[in-house]
């Protein structure tokens, strides 16, 4: 048993999603059953091999550090599900 | 003006070029086939009165420059299009407007395409049957009840029931192949970095490519020259000049080297599929291709590492999803925490919930070597199994798929049988390659199937040409009743 619903919960707080204990039992089977199924890597000696991050023969692009936009304000702000006047509004964080 | 749904994008523009149709009257064939087209729920949301305007604003202007002058062209909706809704098939996204435009739509606007709407496609891409959008199903043209694949099921289905002339995917472990494959169209993943990232709805930044989707090898070209090219907001793009992939496709086989992977054997393989790779091979050997029998020893590493690496990046992704920048906000939670946890638990599907959650797990404090470090070192075997093969061979077959499409429902309920789908299209995300699914025949209930063509990186010209000459030898024939209108 790679995981037990226990450890479940603790992800789950870890991920930031709510879990309703109806769904726990059905959650839980399918996590054990993907990670029963991922276990087949340890069937592998990996010992010598270097990790891959990427796939690409080069390291990542710079670029100066320059304000390259600015002035979107409105845009910034649009999707946003609450905003007042140039705030992002969130719920109570200090008492 | 039905004979427009049987004649390819290539053919389209042709008649736009010689001015025997306006773009407004092609604007108008296709909004009236998406209108009768409802059935199949490919769309999740439409724009025609732009359309209509910007068709109009082309035929005034008349600038036949572009590789697509005046086309109405649909995507898959996880491409950010500015101004126009874009919900990756989620609800946490469901009111999300864009104030940006994706580096590839972007592409296909500046070469003269119009856009015609947004494709439905598994909630964040994630799924092989369309199931798990949140706004529903997509049907597949071929038969009611059916999936069209997924997760670029909308984008399939639009495709061959003539809604859109030609769409560009996504393809993270197959999404492009897959649903192309259970449609009998044409779908390309390009290689890692061809194509800009920029402006995509991310889930596992390491392995999404975006491609196009056309019914011939021709417009497959011409869609990838489209979209393709080095792009400076995308750190992972490949800095290199663009390619003419449609003026330099031509029919190549004689003298080429195609590789015959023996691990893509797999047990319970239909003997269908079985039939189809043979009939595929025999093809390549009477136009004059060498073939020859290669290892691909770690094959069947590629699914569970992928199920590692894939939710690893997605659960990091997906983390912004926190219902104060943008999306979704639950109304419940008596603090910011709660907030979080309400809010994405009523925003994400079930499917997306799993990998987020696994995701978390194999990178948390414990387990990370166990799996992910773990999964990034199988990864370079798989990588390393194909830069071994291509010092050998030009090319390698396989099947797209392990089956033809299956029934609504068939395998909602186990998550494993689902991503079984993706073990012929999986390896080659791992490895950054570029790959095609070319429709090569049909199963018993007349479904089509595909087979797929994998090259060494930024060899898509050289798939292109391979593909477009067993195109012409297999000659597939699609027929559709179009019962759905």
């Amino acid at each position: 048993m790679p995981i037990d619903k226990n450890q479940v919960k603790k992800v789950a707080k870890l991920s930031r999603i709510s879990l309703d204990d109806s769904k726990l039992e059905s959650l839980s089977k399918d996590l054990v059953s993907i990670l029963n199924f991922v276990e087949e890597l340890n069937k592998l000696d990996t010992n010598e091999i270097k990790p891959l991050t990427s796939v690409i023969d080069k390291s990542l692009d710079t670029r100066d550090d320059t304000v390259s936009d600015g002035q979107i304000k409105d845009q910034i702000l649009k999707n946003s599900p609450e905003k007042n006047e140039d705030f992002f509004i969130v719920p109570k964080v200090v008492d | 003006m039905n004979d427009l749904n049987d004649i390819s994008l290539s053919e389209i523009i042709k008649l736009v070029k010689s001015k025997k149709i306006s773009s407004v009257e092609l604007a108008n064939h296709f909004i009236n086939n998406i209108k009768k087209g409802k059935k199949l729920n490919s769309f999740i949301t439409t724009c025609f009165d732009q359309t209509i305007k910007d068709s109009k604003n082309f035929d005034k202007k008349q600038n036949f420059d572009g590789l697509l002058p005046g086309i109405p062209i649909a995507v898959k909706d996880l491409f950010c299009t500015k101004n126009i809704k874009t919900t990756a098939g989620s609800k946490i996204l469901e009111n999300f407007v864009p104030t940006y435009e994706s580096t590839v739509t972007n592409n296909l606007w500046e070469e003269g395409a119009i856009l015609l709407g947004k494709l439905n496609c598994d909630e964040f891409a994630m799924g092989s049957s369309n199931e798990t959008s949140f706004f529903g199903n997509v049907i597949n043209p071929l038969e009611n009840n059916f999936v069209p694949g997924g997760s670029s099921g909308g984008s399939a289905t639009a495709l061959a029931a003539s809604l859109t002339p030609a769409t560009i995917g996504t393809d993270t472990g197959g999404s492009i192949r897959q649903p192309a494959s259970f449609t009998g169209t044409v779908g390309l993943k390009p290689t890692y970095g061809l194509c800009s990232r920029w402006g995509i709805v991310a889930f596992a930044s390491s392995l999404d490519q975006a491609g196009p989707m056309t019914k011939n090898v021709e417009d497959c070209a011409l869609m990838l020259e489209a979209i393709s090219g080095y792009d400076k907001k995308d750190s992972t793009s490949i800095n290199r000049k663009k390619e003419n992939y449609s003026k330099n496709l031509k029919r190549t086989i004689k003298g080429i080297k195609i590789g015959i992977p023996k691990e893509y054997r797999v047990d319970n393989m239909p003997k269908e599929i079985d039939q189809l790779w043979k009939n595929g091979i025999d093809i390549l050997k009477k136009s004059g291709a060498k073939i020859i029998d290669i290892s691909l020893p770690h094959t069947k590493y590629a699914l569970p590492t992928y199920y590692i690496v894939a939710p690893a990046e997605a659960s990091s992704n997906l983390a912004r999803y926190d219902g104060i920048k943008y999306g979704y906000r639950s109304k419940k939670g008596n603090n910011l925490i709660e907030m979080y946890e309400h809010t994405r638990a009523e925003g994400f599907g079930d499917e997306v919930k799993r990998r987020v959650l696994i995701g978390t797990y194999v990178l948390s404090s414990g387990y990370y070597d166990a799996y992910y470090l773990k999964a990034q070192k199988v990864r370079k075997l798989i990588k390393g199994d194909f830069d071994n093969s291509f010092r050998e061979v030009d090319a390698i077959l396989t099947p797209s798929t392990p089956s033809s499409a299956f029934k609504i429902g068939e395998k909602a309920n186990d998550p494993i049988s689902m991503y079984l789908n993706d073990i012929f299209t999986v390896p080659v995300n791992l490895a950054g390659l570029p790959a095609i699914s070319i429709p090569a025949g049909k199963d018993h209930k007349g479904h089509p199937l595909g087979l797929q063509l994998i090259t060494k990186a930024l060899d898509e010209q050289k798939i292109l040409n391979i593909a477009f000459a067993m195109e012409k030898e297999i000659d597939f024939k699609q027929s559709l009743n179009r019962w759905w209108e």
